[in-house]
């Protein structure tokens, strides 16, 4: 038993705490302790409630994957391949509202955050742990409603449901302006959850200084879904109101403005690309680390950079606005101010590459996809920064080169991402290991697919080949069907990776409870956790990315509490030692 | 289940430490909840900004459709119950479930005071022709974009009205856990969020009255 010292000054107590070392056979976890599907549907528990959303989100990329996949087919050949002009313009808009709505926004925060989250903070709960669930059903009613749009006559509006066109369609824009206003509320409560958890939830001894950098990317994107997500609420209320009552709001020949949906949408929308890419920044400082054995380079760059992207993130958004006739005052603004925010996001890839200066580099799979990301998501990001600028946008606006740039963010960022987490959390959630030399395979098909998707579009983008077309000239066939044999070969690599993981549930070795040796929280508890992630109240002395230390200083808790848990303020940390 | 606390009660959920910590969590979390209803609301009110900024005549001739004087007592009957709202927090933090219930059931009586007049308002504008958008019909004011002025008028209106009904739920909610005698001065952590929430639907009221009913 060792005592954590309190300072003399102030009103600090001195906590008893000891080692608790995680037991490598749990006699209970929180899959066996509650059982059955009704279980699971009630669950308050944050981590069934996340691996609730992985599935969800699972399913509903497999749906927006497989109509990729169509998309693709179709355009093997310049004219009509297999399918018509109007299903086409419904496949890419559903396949882009599925991606952006149902899988990436909920995907790293609502599935892999809510399972990690409290765990990193050594709480046994997200603050409101009813309301996680209820979130998760909002989603689900929001996916009801798509479903819905789908049965009836679809939607061709594209995802943008740029006016006027989306008030004259008559496809279903209703059903689906309102299952994406629904889903909004679930990342919005999810948002505050996780703001809540993060301020008042820690354990003795994590101070802001010493939160994993994952929740504070976590902590970013929340503000981001706080400060964004209620403007898209209300733009898609009156685009729904615009096409019941003809409000006029957005209606020319009323007198009203359709450029004003955009600039409400990007409000939005430009702000929630980062709700999708800086979940995924958290995930690669927490792997890179693990896989480096070494302290983060820039900790606190990395941490702030966060909050700066969320904040410049909200001034950018009329950068997708270049040509819609915008002012050319408000055009110049929005070009400086979108070179701005590569600057943040510059930051952290430098200190990524730094960290791994010197480090001893261990290239299992979560680490083969960091460096994917690093690699995809720089391209994605200096093509953003080559948008930004006036006179290339002008040629580049509405061409493939635009659907090559978010691939590579969205995708090569955040997917890959999110891969690199399930990949790293897979044995803690789970209690299982999936076999390393398939995972490997799958990444190399990924990235193989992904380039020979993706690359092309960049080189057909630049000679003018439009966006959310169905034709082509001939001069384009080479590199669009170069461009679907890629996306066949992503297609097997997915798939791949779905059966090595479905695998490894039924058949894979018993994971052990830190399987990478990584100094954080979440892997002192055991694999798979206990109902309430820990046995004891976890107290924390060092930084989570202080591997210089040993691993025993890493395991304390408060002595003799049995679940019952202490409060982060309690004890001035920097002050304490453990003997 | 164990729990070192002292100022451990039935109230405190598993997850926290004590009281305290639980009161605390939940007060930040409506703060930011509010945050984001302000958002949401901001979205009207750029609209607003926008086209009044374009068609200045517009709103001025078109606020005089309005009704200044029931705006007016609207407006009262709102701070009013906000009043309420906050010595019933009171009289919880007391330990006066008399006092918590009498005052709850003036806000609530406050609040339908206001929906009934305001649908006065609207009947009245319902019975002239003046309907939101293109199913606008009223002679009385010519001015092209007049629709237009009457669609932000009941989008702001008819959501502030929805955040009133809400309210309204919430707080009869609350009645019925405060006959129970859930609440005294160890908690009364629901009486105060749905305080802070109607406060902030007080608030919002207390911005449309003075851009929609009051233009020069
Ligand atoms: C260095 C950071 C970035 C910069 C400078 C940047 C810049 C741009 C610009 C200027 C456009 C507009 C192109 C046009 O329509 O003509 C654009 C489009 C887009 N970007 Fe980025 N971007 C960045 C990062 C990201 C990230 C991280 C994501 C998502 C995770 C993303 C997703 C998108 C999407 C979805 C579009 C297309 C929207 C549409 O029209 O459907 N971007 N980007
Ligand atoms: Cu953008």
């Amino acid at each position: 038993m060792a005592t954590a010292e309190a300072s003399p000054s102030g009103n600090m107590k001195t906590l008893q705490v000891k080692r608790y070392k995680p037991s490598e056979n749990p006699k209970k976890t929180y899959l066996t302790e509650e059982k059955g599907l009704w279980s699971w549907l009630t669950t308050v528990d944050h981590k069934k409630i996340g691996l609730m959303y992985l599935g969800s989100v699972t399913f509903f990329f497999l749906l927006g994957g497989a109509l990729a996949l169509l998309l693709r087919t179709e355009l093997l050949t310049p004219a009509k391949t297999f399918i018509e002009a109007d299903t086409y313009n419904q496949f890419f808009t559903l396949h882009g509202a599925i991606m952006v709505f149902f899988v990436l926004v909920p995907s790293i925060p609502a599935a892999l955050g809510n399972f990690i989250l409290p765990m990193q903070l050594g709480a046994k709960d997200v603050a409101f742990p009813k309301l996680n669930l209820t979130s998760f059903y909002i989603y689900v009613i929001g996916a009801v409603f798509t479903f819905i749009a789908l049965a009836n006559n679809g939607l061709d509006t594209g995802w943008t449901f740029y006016t006027p066109y989306s008030t004259d369609s008559t496809s279903s824009v209703i059903w689906v302006t309102l299952g994406v206003f629904i889903l909004g509320f679930s990342s919005i409560l999810t948002g505050t959850n996780f703001i809540a958890t993060i301020h008042k939830m820690r354990a003795p001894g994590i101070t802001w200084g010493k939160l994993p950098l994952n929740l504070w990317a976590l902590y970013a994107t929340s503000i981001i879904q706080i400060l964004a997500t209620p403007v898209l609420a209300i733009t898609l209320l009156l685009l729904t109101m615009e096409r019941v009552l003809g409000m006029g709001i957005f209606d020319a020949s009323m007198g009203g403005d359709p450029i004003l949906f955009q600039h409400f949408f990007w409000f939005y929308s430009h702000p929630a690309v980062y709700i999708m890419i800086v979940p995924g920044f958290g995930i690669i400082s927490e792997v890179i680390t693990t896989f480096s054995k070494k302290h983060i380079f820039g900790y606190w760059a990395i941490a702030l950079s966060s909050l700066a992207i969320a904040f410049i993130g909200f001034l950018v958004w009329g950068h997708h606005m270049f040509t819609s006739g915008q002012s050319g005052v408000a055009t110049t603004i929005f070009s400086f101010l979108t070179f701005l925010v590569g600057i943040p996001t510059g930051i952290k890839i430098l200190n990524w590459v730094a960290t791994l200066y010197k480090g001893s580099i261990e290239m299992k799979t979560p680490m083969i996809y960091v460096f994917i990301f690093l690699f995809l998501f720089s391209i994605g990001g200096f093509t953003g920064i080559m948008l930004g600028s006036l006179a290339a946008d002008i040629h580049l606006h509405d061409t493939y080169y635009v659907v090559a740039h978010f691939h590579y963010v969205m995708m090569g960022g955040t997917l890959i991402a999110l891969l690199a987490g399930i990949h790293y959390w897979w044995p803690k959630m789970t209690g299982k290991m999936y076999n390393e030399f398939q995972a490997k395979i799958g990444a190399a098909l990924i990235f193989i697919g992904f380039n020979m998707t993706f690359l092309p579009q960049f080189i057909m983008g630049s000679q003018g080949m439009p966006r959310r077309y169905y034709n082509y000239i001939d001069q384009f066939t080479i590199f669009h069907q170069t461009s679907t044999l890629g996306s066949y070969i992503l297609g097997v690599g997915f798939l791949l990776i779905a059966w090595y993981l479905f695998r490894s549930l039924m058949s894979g070795e018993k994971a052990p409870s830190n399987p990478w040796g990584s100094r954080g929280l979440e892997w002192q508890a055991t694999s798979p956790p206990d109902l309430h992630n820990f046995d004891h109240t976890p107290v924390v002395i060092h930084g989570p990315y202080d591997y210089h230390k040993p691993m025993e200083e890493f395991q304390l808790g408060l002595a003799n509490s049995h679940n019952g848990h202490g409060h982060a303020e309690d004890i001035d940390v920097e002050k304490v030692s453990a003997h | 289940m164990a729990n070192h606390s002292t100022t451990q009660t039935a109230h405190v959920q598993h997850h926290f430490v004590d009281g305290d910590q639980q009161f605390d969590t939940a007060k930040l979390g409506m703060w930011v909840f509010l945050v984001n209803e302000i958002l949401f609301f901001g979205g009207l009110f750029m609209a607003y900004i926008v086209y009044r900024a374009w068609y200045p005549e517009l709103f001025t001739e078109a606020a005089l459709e309005l009704n200044t004087f029931w705006g007016a007592v609207n407006t009262i009957v709102l701070i009013g119950s906000s009043l309420t709202v906050a010595m019933a927090i009171r009289s919880a933090q007391k330990n006066q479930t008399k006092g918590l219930k009498i005052n709850l059931l003036i806000t609530i009586g406050l609040a339908i005071v206001f929906m009934v007049i305001k649908g006065f308002e609207y009947s009245h504008k319902f019975h002239l022709g003046i309907f939101p958008g293109q199913f606008y019909s009223y002679e009385g004011l010519q001015h092209a974009q007049a629709p237009i002025f009457f669609s932000i008028y009941y989008m702001m209106t008819g959501i502030h009205a929805l955040h009133v009904i809400i309210g309204i739920g919430l707080m009869m909610w609350i009645y019925v856990r405060a006959r129970r005698g859930e609440f005294g001065s160890d908690y009364y952590t629901p009486v105060e969020m749905t305080g802070l929430y109607w406060h902030l639907v007080d608030l919002i009221w207390i911005f449309l009255f003075p851009l929609l009913y009051l233009i020069e």
